[in-house]
């Protein structure tokens, strides 16, 4: 008589975890089902502009130049642009993102100034790419004079990526726990010390990644560099950054005209030839291609630094 | 209450009639009550008092006119119910709360020999943090190597010399009692000791200094008995170099490690006396009820 009711009561209680754990099974098959779409449909996309860009895709295509023949046209000067936009790109977002996340996170007093701050560079954000590229136009093209250039339509995307940068930024910096900074303050520290030898240190895993991430958006960017005046046929090179003889390096690129992947890719797409469709295609796989490879540089890059440091 | 009892009053410093007039009820701890004292007036030298200091979160007066005197190379322990202010007054020692907006002192806190107001309006909080070193609740070492951990304060300080540095570090290794445990690995990282070797490492971080007091903040809460009682002992022996002030939660701890104790309750310094006094015959009611667990 006692155990059966020990017994009843222990299937009830079986019962009632079983009916509040459906929630989670259901919550966790949506999930799936949702992250799988996304995953598919990126997958589809990248096999199909594999497929339609096979006969492409290969050496030729990397190192030729455009040309008035499908067949010949290749995208050499639309990668190589692409690659020192970015070079410039990161050059120019990283210190003054990170510069203004830390003074925004270390340093700034919590007043009213500080808010407006915030909220400008949360809503930059969201300001649509083509309006970066008029800024630019006006400012960076015609105001300091640099024309066309690889500078300019760097500066244009480092605009356009600096919120990302500046609140991944902050959300590492936030990341390290106020323990380790009391325990430097502790010691008689400066904030400048607490930040140099102690903050950014410990948050460069979460830095590089948002700035990746950053970069990632950048190097898709269409609009603003076609407002600022990229061109979509150029049949020669930027002068290497990279020189035989002292000094070794050269800035000369980049006052140079570019063009960059997605121009190109538009351009093809652009024109009536069918032949030009597999060029885009192909061209659009690779874009694809490096994106992903920045974004894989990224979550490697996290991994080596979380490995690194778990509180 | 006659603060000229103690040796080495400053007489260059008068002491404010607030000091007098102040919430101590209760005798000043006498030489031969103490049941570390020795009876060796020498010793018994002020390191620091508080007097007439209040603190401020905002508008929330968190001490109230607290006074009290830290003797020289003693343990202090400052005990209380959850809320009643301790931790608040142990980091206004060390200026902790200058990093949190909208905190304001009130009163001051003298160190000595120098009289320096710890908590005055143009001492610097850097230079205060460079003289007195503190101990957290939850073990919080850098994710650097333990080398670097006891090394980072003398590289704040501008020690350049490889040896020097090399020195220090083993010997505040070996005054933190932890040498023998991290002296083959000194590269491997500071987290991955285990939880009292970690305390024991930030309290070696912070003797490397040399500080003149050592703050506590319920140095043990985060670990384990043994651990604790490791602690414990480590302190009993920095008990000759350096003055102590620690915060804990655990009675029998402040009843076992310290030669003062001050209870708190609401902000308020209800009871200071030598330790042995405090927990066999306070004066006061409420220290009586808090000791015997009444409540708290």
């Amino acid at each position: 008589m006692h155990a059966a009711t020990a017994d009843a009561a222990l299937q009830q209680i079986r019962a009632d975890v079983n009916r509040r754990k459906i929630f989670d099974k259901i919550f966790v098959m949506v999930g799936l089902l949702i992250m799988f779409s996304a995953l598919l449909v990126l997958v589809v996309l990248f096999l199909d502009l594999v497929q339609d860009g096979a006969p492409r895709l290969n050496w030729d295509f990397l190192n030729s130049f455009p040309s008035r023949k499908a067949e010949r046209a290749g995208i050499l000067s639309a990668w190589v642009g692409t690659s020192l936009i970015m070079l410039t790109t990161a050059a120019v977002s990283m210190p003054v993102g990170v510069a203004a996340a830390i003074y925004l996170e270390e340093y700034a007093p919590k007043n009213w100034m500080t808010a407006i701050i915030e909220i400008n560079v949360t809503n930059l954000a969201g300001v649509p790419s083509i309006i970066y590229g008029l800024l630019a136009l006006g400012l960076f093209v015609y105001q300091f004079n640099l024309g066309q250039s690889i500078a300019a339509a760097g500066l244009t995307l480092s605009l356009l990526i600096l919120p990302i940068v500046i609140v991944a930024t902050r959300e590492a910096l936030r990341a390290v726990p106020r323990a380790i900074r009391e325990a430097a303050y502790a010691l008689g520290a400066t904030r400048w010390e607490v930040t140099a030898h102690h903050v950014l240190p410990y948050s460069t895993g979460g830095i590089l990644t948002g700035m990746i991430i950053g970069l990632s958006r950048a190097i898709g960017e269409t609009a603003p560099l076609i407002t600022i005046g990229a061109l979509s046929f150029i049949a020669f090179l930027p002068e290497s950054p990279f020189k035989g003889e002292f000094p070794f390096f050269s800035f000369a690129w980049l006052k140079e005209a570019f063009t960059a992947m997605p121009i190109q890719m538009f351009n093809w797409v652009s024109r009536p030839d069918p032949a030009f469709q597999v060029n885009a295609a192909a061209a659009g796989a690779i874009l694809l291609g490096m994106t992903l490879l920045m974004n894989g540089v990224a979550i490697y890059i996290r991994y080596r630094f979380r490995k690194r440091i778990n509180w | 209450m006659q603060p000229g009892t103690s040796t080495q009053e400053n007489p260059a410093r008068p002491v404010p009639t607030h000091a007098v007039e102040g919430r101590l009820t209760t005798p000043r701890p006498s030489v031969e009550v103490g049941k570390r004292s020795t009876g060796d007036e020498q010793s018994l030298v002020i390191k620091s008092r508080a007097e007439g200091l209040s603190f401020y979160y905002g508008n929330v007066r968190a001490l109230k006119d607290l006074n009290i005197e830290i003797r020289e190379k003693r343990v202090t322990a400052l005990i209380g119910p959850s809320g009643c202010g301790k931790t608040t007054f142990l980091r206004c020692f060390n200026r902790m709360h200058d990093l949190t907006p909208g905190t304001r002192y009130e009163g001051r806190i003298m160190l000595y020999p120098d009289s320096l107001d710890l908590v005055g309006r143009g001492v610097d909080a850097i230079e205060v943090r460079m003289r007195i070193g503190m101990v957290f609740q939850k073990p919080n070492p850098f994710p650097k190597s333990i080398f670097e951990n006891v090394a980072y304060g003398l590289k704040v300080r501008g020690v350049r010399s490889n040896a020097r540095i090399e020195e220090q570090v083993e010997q505040a290794l070996r005054r933190a009692a932890i040498w023998d445990e991290v002296k083959d690995r000194l590269d491997n990282s500071g987290l991955s000791l285990s939880g009292g070797q970690q305390q024991r490492l930030c309290i070696a971080r912070a003797l490397a200094t040399n500080p003149e007091i050592l703050l506590f903040d319920e140095p043990t809460s985060a670990l384990d008995p043994i651990a604790t009682a490791r602690i414990e002992e480590l302190i009993d022996e920095l008990r000759d170099q350096v003055t102590v002030i620690i915060v804990t939660h655990n009675m029998q701890q402040a009843a076992r490690v310290s030669d003062y104790t001050a209870f708190m309750y609401l902000g308020e310094l209800i009871e200071f006396d030598n330790t042995s006094k405090l927990f066999t015959n306070p004066s006061q009611k409420a220290t009586e009820d808090y000791i015997t667990g009444r409540y708290g």
